[in-house]
């Protein structure tokens, strides 16, 4: 079972290695790790993805919450059980002649992805979505046109409606 | 306000903070603080390993319940204190380390005596600082301290670059010690409702069992655990750690439980309808295989620690909380059910009657031959007679396991044993630490020939200010735990656990000035060591040349249940 881990941390020296320390110390997988200062910068939020049963998720996250420099801690729900996940993807495909530019241009409207640079034989394109639509998109993408590069950001989360995580 | 440089900050802040000793080694990135500490009423005790400083402190916090604290320079003399620091993580003591560093403009660039402290320490202890500027000195140290004797207690280090102690920059010295740290609240009182279900499942209980562990110990919770077991009637075990939480000569006491506790305590906790399980993390060495725990068992488990509650064994009744603080919560709790008496659990203490009759610690004596309970019990026994109530120390081992299964204790924080970690060479420096904190006490370090070696270089410190430890080594020869393992799974292959080449303990201690005592005779065992605990000022080291053959009873089997236990030396 997939979870991200959503962690308001002082945003000081060691901070987030001390976050990263737990998970390999105690074999807990890291899927993917992003993290930022929020709009009070003396805090930073990481969102680590991983996985494990129901019980690994709850004793992940009371040792995170065990932490000396971790403010707020929260395990979000799956999407269908109120939880938003994003995911951005920076794809660069081979676009040498004319059909190819067309074909990863429609597909790019269909998508709803943004064309963000461009030169002669070389298109870069953005996503965004939940994890699995960026797969089924980066998949799409593969089968018009030759992929050169996959730059994922890894997973940031959110809860729905009236639950926030504030400091 | 007061202007000071850095490295007097330090000085001054632990004067303030009520540090009246500190165990350290001095190098080249601690200089200036070394200097300020010349003129200051610190005493300081210099080691001769910075392991045994840090472990000298750790002996300190455990027996007073104070902050340790020790000071080495950077690089080898941070990393030397690693295995120090892990014991006193492995077993919660509140410590603090400071450790110089080099100058900030050369970190990074591996400098002369640069180290990552902050990285290598990170997982063995409970936090830590870099000071990247000189006003962070006071500050964190301040932060240190709170952190290390709050909430579940640990080693925290203070990392010090070498031009943060500049003694030309003067600097305001922050008296004010408020420290709050928004992200780090430890929780003291229990949730009510949770108390008052577990206060209610106690006095419905049948065949009850009150766990106690170390956080009994070091949350300084054993008066009211005990007026609490009395109260209840409760039979009461405890964990190695949780050892002299509760008089072990009462009768309600039933000893340690795990994979060297006694028959009736495994048992007990077998067979236990209702465990009321208090700052225990279930450890692996307590529970054998936890799939085969105590079935019959509802757990009500109290701990400081949110992460230590079912992360082994599923607690029923969580309580989150201060050991003390909790319990007199559930105290207070069955005044208002109006518990008066207990439960009637005659039926249950008779059931315990018939496991203590299996009485198994006896063992066989041999004829020329000293068997290492023997020694233990003798001690035990001869300074009870004295009434010298000792401190009594311990390496790790068999030695170790014996202590904790024929001592008495009647006074808290009176056992001192790495049991978290299971650190050789701990013995002699916590004995060290413990003396310097309780003078008028009677240290006893009870150690092997294995661990002895360890640390023995901390006989310069017994001997520079006369300490008058006794340190009684159960020399068999042999890395006895680990020979045990090998004559009952190796098929007696001893794979490098033969000690040839040991020195002669008793020249030893001599070349330090000490007086040595060998015993290799049974008959001499009694009367040498009366004469050794009537010598109340005196350093004395026994080497008592004991059966190499002897193992450690009872013993769980590997992925069994509690009672799946050897009780018997031939038994495999």
């Amino acid at each position: 079972m997939r979870h991200v881990i959503s962690i308001l941390l002082e945003n000081e020296a060691g901070a987030l290695s001390r976050v990263v320390g737990l998970f390999s110390q105690r074999g807990y997988n890291i899927d993917s790790l992003t993290v930022a200062p929020t709009d009070d910068p003396s805090l930073s939020r990481c969102s680590i993805l991983t996985t494990g049963d129901k019980w690994e998720a709850e004793q992940i996250t009371k040792q995170l919450h065990k932490l000396v420099c971790v403010y707020r801690v929260s395990a979000l729900l799956e999407e269908a059980e109120g939880g938003i996940e994003r995911e951005i993807v920076l794809v660069k495909v081979n676009t040498p002649n004319k059909n190819a530019r067309d074909e990863v241009k429609g597909l790019a409207d269909i998508f709803n992805s943004k064309i963000i640079d461009v030169n002669a034989e070389i298109f870069t394109l953005e996503f965004v979505g939940n994890s699995s639509d960026i797969d089924n998109f980066i998949t799409t993408v593969g089968k018009l046109a030759e992929v050169l590069e996959v730059v994922r950001s890894g997973v940031v989360g959110i809860a729905k409606g009236n639950h926030f995580m504030k400091p | 306000m007061e202007k000071l440089n850095g490295a007097k900050q330090v000085v001054r802040v632990l004067e303030d903070l009520g540090v009246d000793r500190i165990f350290g080694y001095p190098g080249a990135a601690v200089t200036d603080i070394y200097d300020e500490l010349f003129d200051s009423k610190i005493a300081h005790v210099l080691a001769r390993h910075e392991q045994g400083a840090v472990h000298m402190a750790d002996g300190f916090a455990r027996c007073t319940g104070k902050v340790g604290v020790a000071l080495v320079t950077s690089g080898p003399g941070a990393t030397n204190t690693v295995t120090a620091l892990a014991t006193a993580y492995g077993d919660s003591i509140p410590l603090v380390l400071i450790t110089g560093q080099v100058s900030t403009d050369l970190i990074g660039t591996d400098a002369f005596q640069e180290v990552d402290t902050m990285g290598v320490t990170r997982p063995v202890v409970k936090y830590s600082f870099l000071c990247k500027k000189p006003e962070d000195i006071a500050k964190n140290i301040r932060k240190a301290f709170y952190i290390a004797s709050t909430g579940r207690k640990g080693p925290v280090v203070v990392d010090i670059p070498k031009n943060c102690q500049n003694r030309s920059y003067l600097f305001d010295y922050e008296k004010n010690s408020d420290i709050s740290i928004r992200s780090y609240n430890p929780t003291v009182f229990g949730h009510r409702g949770q108390v008052k279900r577990a206060a209610a499942q106690l006095t419905k209980a049948k065949q009850p069992v009150m766990l106690l562990g170390g956080g009994v110990v070091q949350g300084d919770a054993s008066e009211i655990a005990t007026k609490l077991a009395r109260r209840l009637n409760f039979p009461v075990v405890s964990t190695l750690m949780g050892i002299s939480s509760y008089p072990t000569t009462d009768r309600q006491y039933l000893g340690m439980i795990g994979m060297h506790g006694l028959y009736e305590a495994n048992e007990t906790m077998h067979n236990s309808d209702l465990i009321f399980a208090v700052g225990t993390r279930f450890a692996d060495r307590a529970t054998n295989m936890v799939a085969k725990y105590c079935p019959n068992a509802t757990v009500v488990h109290i701990d400081v620690d949110p992460a230590s509650i079912s992360k082994t064994v599923s607690a029923n009744i969580p309580i989150v909380g201060d050991a003390r603080t909790v319990l007199t919560q559930i105290d207070k709790e069955l005044d208002e059910l109006g518990f008066k008496d207990p439960n009637d659990l005659s039926l249950w203490w008779k059931q315990i009657e018939e496991f203590k009759k299996k009485d198994c610690l006896k063992y066989s004596r041999k004829e020329g031959m000293i068997r290492p309970q023997e020694v233990i019990e003798t001690i035990n026994r001869i300074s009870n007679e004295l009434k010298l109530n000792p401190v009594i120390t311990t390496d790790v081992g068999q030695h170790q396991m014996f202590s904790a299964q024929y001592f008495d204790f009647e006074t808290p924080r009176h056992f001192i044993t790495s049991g978290g970690l299971g650190t050789m060479g701990v013995g002699l420096p916590a004995a060290i630490g413990a003396k310097f904190a309780l003078p008028d006490a009677n240290v006893f370090c009870i150690t092997g020939d294995g661990s002895f070696q360890m640390n023995m270089q901390e006989l310069a410190v017994c001997r520079k200010y006369k300490l008058p430890i006794k340190i009684f080594i159960l020399d068999n020869s042999v890395l006895g735990m680990v020979r045990q393992f090998q004559t009952v799974f190796y098929k007696e292959r001893y794979s490098a656990t033969n000690l040839d080449g040991n020195p002669d303990f008793v020249k030893l201690v001599e070349a330090y000035g000490f007086k040595g005592i060998r015993i290799t005779d049974n008959d001499k065992l009694e009367s040498t060591i009366r004469d050794v605990l009537m010598a109340k000022d005196e350093f004395i080291l026994v080497d008592i040349i004991t059966d190499t053959n002897t193992k450690v009873m009872p013993w769980l089997r590997a992925n069994g249940s509690m009672v799946d236990m050897m009780l018997n030396e031939e038994e495999k």
